[in-house]
């Protein structure tokens, strides 16, 4: 997928003017975080199973090798195979040999954001294979050749009429605008080529050691036929998913629903432990995990390796203003919101994904919510030292913020200069103590005014209040 | 090779070598002893009441319950919901208990019944479920020589059987019967399935019957 996060500014710019996404990002607004809190109120142990949770994976993330050579053992002992891949590049030849090997012309696809990370799609197009897209979200966004704005409701940026429009340009039949004759229209479709693929792709939520199972948690079925109908099911999944036993999984099976879409557990959990068995009438002959690595193992003993705890069920970004205000394309790669402020800088490298540490207005919503509880500020702030450090601001940002530490460190300037400022502002605005406009700010007066600041400054108030014995 | 630099990047990320004898055996330990985390209260209840959680949990979820007092009145319980439908074709798992029923019924009502895996355009399908799960109202259902798992999620109509005596409150008891009836080698798919396919791709609408099945069936036994 093309990098286009360093314009993250223009991007973010244009997605607040633009009414289309700015009423479908209502649509997440008013659905997510409402139906989140509802779940967690009706299970009182919840923020015990965070506490649990973030424990568990600290434990895997201390014994993470170990774990995945323990899984790998048993998919094989199921008569599954184990696929390495260090890079992108890696994973995408390793799947397209697996396609190659069975002569594949289609392949169907469960919803992944490991195999959109990769590039999976235009990859295996490139060379011959046909990828179709089955969650029908991602089924409406691979007609309008479009990716994914968020992790889990990956068509959230669109509305009914795009997908109606879409439809009709594809499918040759009446257009609809009633939701439930075009999700109708996408299972009659789909349907033919579900039986007709030859390979079928699904990521994993979780990798179980224990029994060597992947599973994958869905609500729409896609997935199930996905990896039953056709001969050969190639699982692409990424190092941190795996856990112990099933007993660990299914902590984590609380956990995900109910933080990411409110449910008190998908329709669909489906456990796939290896190829059809001896006297099994159906299900795929071959099986294949590709456990993909792309900077994951880098972040193991960082200060990034906190991230890796993520299960991937997108409530920071359903709790995020800046998500909630410019969409997930605004962030201009894979993995928007919180989550992806943190990740993508390491997956694409911090020179062109620095921008997304910076589009964060620090309220800590996002670590408030998260089932494991990553401590998504700081590892923004991590990123933005190592961004500072590496001089890759823009000259306005390193400058101003040079010009303030010289004031901040010397009180004597610091103090009258700050009165002074505060004087100014305040006969800038005028008597109504509103500031319209005000040079170099804006970014921030020309969508609102800038209140004035009121009173005395907080170096004044707190010396009076000293002196009178520190009472109010 | 891809493998070792993964396995040695993570080992020099934590300081470790691959000969640690502590964390091997804490990972032994674990595999081997498999400990509980925590279990909600929630289904934590005497048997009976499970078994109302279960309903009222699968109730939420748009499952339809049809309680029995008997087994055998499996195949008129089906005839009459398929008849109520206008379905005239039933598929089966070719599971040994189902079909030493007598299954005139269907025929009474001009109801064609086959043994199969599931085929795209198939209408209904009949399989038993392994266990019923109170916490969430979920059935949980493995794959083996009676039961293809393309009956699950093909036809447009999903009837299930569950025994009463089959409901255990939480997931990890379901865990532990599974470990007793197939040891260390799973069945090739375990599915848990809560309620009927659904999506709300668009508009964040949700809609009924995505890919899955439109409706799903449950045929509650009261044995």
């Amino acid at each position: 997928m093309q990098i286009n996060t360093p314009f993250f500014k223009q991007r973010a710019h244009d997605a607040l003017a633009d009414a289309n996404l700015q009423k479908a990002l209502g649509n997440l607004k008013a659905g997510f975080p409402e139906k989140r809190a509802i779940a967690v109120s009706r299970m009182p142990e919840f923020e015990q199973l965070r506490d649990q949770g973030r424990d568990l994976k600290n434990h895997i993330l201390e014994h993470l090798d170990l774990y995945l050579e323990e899984f790998e053992r048993k998919v094989i002992e199921n008569g599954g195979h184990v696929h390495w891949a260090r890079t992108a590049d890696d994973a995408n030849r390793i799947i397209l040999d697996i396609c190659q090997q069975v002569d594949a012309k289609t392949v169907t696809k469960g919803k992944s954001m490991v195999t959109e990370e990769i590039g999976l799609n235009d990859f295996l197009e490139a060379n011959g294979v046909q990828p179709v897209e089955t969650d029908l979200g991602e089924y409406i966004l691979q007609l309008r050749h479009d990716h994914p704005s968020h992790i889990i409701a990956p068509a959230i940026h669109l509305n009914l009429e795009d997908v109606s429009e879409a439809f009709h340009a594809n499918h040759h039949r009446p257009k609809s605008s009633d939701p439930a004759v075009l999700m109708q229209e996408a299972r009659e479709v789909l349907r033919e080529k579900f039986v007709a693929a030859d390979v079928g792709i699904t990521g994993a939520n979780f990798c179980v050691a224990e029994t060597g199972s992947t599973i994958i948690v869905t609500n729409e079925g896609n997935g199930d036929l996905t990896q039953t109908l056709p001969k050969t099911h190639v699982v692409v999944t990424s190092i941190e998913k795996v856990v112990p036993t099933l007993e660990d999984m299914t902590l984590f099976l609380r956990l995900l629903a109910r933080s990411a879409t409110g449910q008190e557990f998908s329709v669909y959990n489906t456990l796939s432990s290896g190829p059809r068995r001896e006297g099994d009438q159906d299900g795929p002959e071959n099986f294949h995990v590709v456990l993909v690595d792309n900077g994951r193992s880098e972040m193991v003993g960082s200060e990034f390796q906190d991230m890796l705890r993520c299960i991937r069920c997108s409530a920071c970004m359903n709790h995020c203003p800046v998500y909630g205000a410019v969409g997930g394309h605004s962030y201009g790669w894979v993995y928007p919101g919180p989550m992806g402020s943190v990740l993508t800088p390491q997956m694409i490298g911090i020179e062109k994904g620095g921008m997304l540490p910076n589009a964060s207005t620090f309220c800590g919503k996002c670590e408030s919510v998260c089932p494991v509880r990553i401590p998504l500020p700081k590892l923004m702030r991590h990123w933005r030292e190592d961004e500072f450090e590496k001089h890759l601001q823009p000259k306005a940002a390193r400058y101003g913020l040079a010009g303030w530490a010289f004031l901040a460190k010397r009180p004597a300037l610091y103090k009258p200069y700050t009165r002074m400022a505060s004087w100014m502002m305040k006969a800038w605005a005028g008597k109504n103590g509103r500031i319209r406009t005000l040079p170099l700010a804006g970014g921030w007066t020309d969508w609102r005014d800038m209140p004035a600041p009121q009173g005395k400054t907080f170096m004044q108030a707190w010396k009076e209040q000293q002196k009178a014995g520190g009472q109010q | 090779m891809s493998r070792a630099e993964i396995l040695g990047n993570i080992r020099r990320g934590l300081n470790r070598s691959e000969a640690d004898t502590e964390r091997q055996q804490a990972v032994q330990n674990r595999l081997a002893c498999k400990p509980s985390n925590l279990i909600p209260q929630r289904a934590q209840l005497p048997a009976a009441e499970q078994v109302e959680l279960f309903k009222t949990m699968a109730s939420e979820a748009v499952s339809e319950l049809i309680e029995l007092d008997r087994f055998d009145q499996v195949p008129s319980a089906c005839a009459d919901w398929l008849s109520s439908q206008g379905i005239r074709e039933l598929v089966s798992a070719s599971n040994s208990e189902l079909r030493e029923l007598d299954w005139s019924p269907l025929a009474q009502q001009q109801i064609e019944k086959t043994e199969r895996v599931a085929q795209a355009g198939d209408l209904a399908s009949l399989t038993l479920s392994f266990a019923g799960i109170a916490e969430t109202g979920t059935l949980m259902l493995h794959s083996g020589e009676q039961s293809p798992t393309t009956l699950n999620f093909l036809p447009d109509n999903h009837l299930v059987v569950l025994y009463r005596s089959a409901i255990v409150g939480v997931y990890e008891e379901a865990w532990k019967t599974l470990r007793e009836k197939f040891g260390d080698t799973m069945p090739r798919t375990v599915n848990m399935i809560t309620g009927p396919s659904r999506s709300a791709d668009i508009e964040q609408k949700l809609q009924m019957g995505a890919h899955g099945p439109k409706k799903l069936v449950i045929l509650l036994i009261n044995d």
